[in-house]
């Protein structure tokens, strides 16, 4: 937020507080953010509009400067802590709204032998900012782990995370268990992680490959809009 | 005899020929001192290397590699890269490909200091295994906790860390400095502490008998992947 003591985000329109929020978002300001949320919110705002403008708005233009080498791991860490916060609030709100907005469940999960799971709980967040129910097998997860999830949940999406060249052939592993079972054609299989590309994405039989976790989350909403259309 | 038959006898008995070594900045002690391990190639090899924070950029290196090699490469009869994949996912491979250039056969620094089995029986052991390398545990401030933001924001410790239960040192050297600083620094993140001597032998390939035959690649030692071998043609 600003030095000036005096600043006071009440003070700030609506369009003012959005942006501002989205600022302290990239600043990792978490307490800040948690503020302007509960401002956005006492003043009638709709819990998903300020999930979307102010939260999930500001986590892209986070998105955007770490791609393009300007944020760093660890800033992005504190704003996705600060996102994180702000989402606290809100979920409560979203899971008592009477209408169901959610997209459906999607399992996500960094494979076996990696321990790797920034990117992941990123893309976790901004799928839930999306409106998936997210459900996140967390690291090192065997193909059981991911069929055990999938007979639980019934997904639309199921997604896997590797950083590790070691680690990404594993994907396909899992991929091909998936299609032995017969089981391809009952939910999307996106993939991600750092090491990989399109390529290697359709070599191992994956639906679809996500570079960041804003684009992965509009390529999994898109996805599901399609399915219903 | 055939004419690649003749042109490795030629070789081979020939002064050694020029390599080049280009190598992540974080191996830089290991490499001298493999060189002057053997102080006939010291004048054959030319030393060159790379930022170590490349490392934490790994889409940057297979470009950097390139770079280098495209200014560099015609100088010498033969190029090793001190380079694992790194993270790079087979982009380094292609361009040492274009090169006919080596590298060490591994995933990573840690993998081919410790040997694959080796590496792999500690992480079947232990998944929550974050490993030192002399060069790491004398950077660990400056790469780890700096390059990590743990100095700006220690909260984000738990973020990084979580799933971690212990550090293993694998040396290169056995100095008693290193495994103190190491113990301290497994102390301060509250892991384990191991300590595993492996020494540099896992860098060998760099100084390879391949060295004598810009040729023919003698493929004595099985860390060496002969990425492409060179032909005669
Ligand atoms: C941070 C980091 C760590 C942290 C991890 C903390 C954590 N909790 O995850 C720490 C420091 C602990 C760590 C440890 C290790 N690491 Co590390 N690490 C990194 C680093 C620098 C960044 C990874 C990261 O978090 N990026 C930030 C996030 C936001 O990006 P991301 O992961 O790519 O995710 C985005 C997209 O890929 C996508 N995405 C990701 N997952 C998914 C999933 C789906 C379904 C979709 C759709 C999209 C998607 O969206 C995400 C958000 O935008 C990378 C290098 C790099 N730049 O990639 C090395 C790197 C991955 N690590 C590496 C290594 C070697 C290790 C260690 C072995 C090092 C050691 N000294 O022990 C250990 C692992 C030990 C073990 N037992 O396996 C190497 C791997 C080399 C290789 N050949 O594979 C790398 C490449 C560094 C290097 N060049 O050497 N590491």
């Amino acid at each position: 937020m600003s030095d000036n003591e005096d600043f006071n985000l009440n003070d700030l329109d609506d369009k003012e507080l959005v942006e501002q929020i989205q600022d302290d978002l990239y600043d990792g300001l978490d307490e800040e953010v948690f503020e302007g949320v509960q401002i956005l919110l006492g003043r009638e705002w709709d819990a998903n509009d300020v999930l979307g403008d102010a939260l999930v708005g500001g986590m892209k233009i986070v998105g955007e400067d770490f791609r393009d080498g300007i944020l760093f791991v660890p800033e992005v860490l504190k704003c996705a802590a600060a996102m994180k916060g702000g989402m606290g609030l809100l979920r409560p709100i979203l899971a008592d709204s009477s209408i169901d907005i959610s997209l459906g469940k999607f399992v996500i999960g960094t494979v076996k032998g990696d321990i790797h799971d920034i990117g992941k709980n990123l893309v976790g967040m901004m799928l839930e900012g999306a409106g998936f129910e997210v459900i996140d097998l967390g690291i090192n997860n065997p193909v059981e782990n991911y069929l055990a999830a999938i007979e639980e949940h019934s997904p639309v999406i199921v997604g896997m995370s590797a950083l590790l060249t070691t680690t990404m052939p594993y994907m396909g592993v899992v991929i091909e268990e998936i299609e032995r079972l017969g089981m391809s054609n009952d939910f999307h299989m996106m993939v991600g992680g750092a090491p990989l590309n399109q390529e290697f994405a359709d070599a191992i039989g994956a639906d679809a490959y996500g570079r960041d976790a804003a684009r992965s989350s509009e390529m999994a909403s898109n996805y599901i809009e399609a399915q219903r259309a | 005899m055939d004419k690649q038959e003749q042109q490795s006898e030629a070789t081979t008995n020939r002064a050694i020929s020029k390599r080049l070594v280009l190598g992540c900045g974080a191996l830089v002690h290991e490499l001298v001192a493999l060189t002057r391990q053997t102080p006939e190639l010291k004048e054959a090899i030319t030393l060159q290397c790379l930022p170590a924070k490349l490392h934490n950029t790994p889409q940057l290196i297979a470009g950097e590699v390139e770079k280098h090699l495209s200014k560099n490469a015609h100088k010498y009869d033969d190029i090793f890269v001190a380079y694992g994949d790194c993270g790079t996912a087979g982009a380094l491979d292609a361009v040492l490909e274009k090169y006919n250039a080596q590298r060490v056969t591994g995933a990573h620094c840690y993998e081919f200091f410790a040997g694959s089995q080796a590496y792999e029986d500690i992480v079947e052991d232990q998944l929550g295994s974050f490993f030192l390398t002399d060069y790491l545990v004398r950077n660990f401030d400056r790469l780890v906790v700096e390059g990590l933001g743990l100095d700006r924001f220690p909260e984000l410790f738990d973020a990084y860390f979580k799933h971690y239960t212990q550090m293993v040192y694998l040396a290169q050297t056995e100095s008693v400095e290193l495994q103190e600083m190491a113990k301290a620094h497994a102390e301060s993140f509250g892991l384990e502490y191991k300590y595993q001597f492996v020494g540099i032998n896992g860098l060998s390939a760099v100084t390879s008998p391949a060295i004598k035959s810009a040729f023919q690649i003698e493929v004595l030692d099985s860390s060496v992947q002969p990425i492409n071998a060179h032909s005669p043609a």
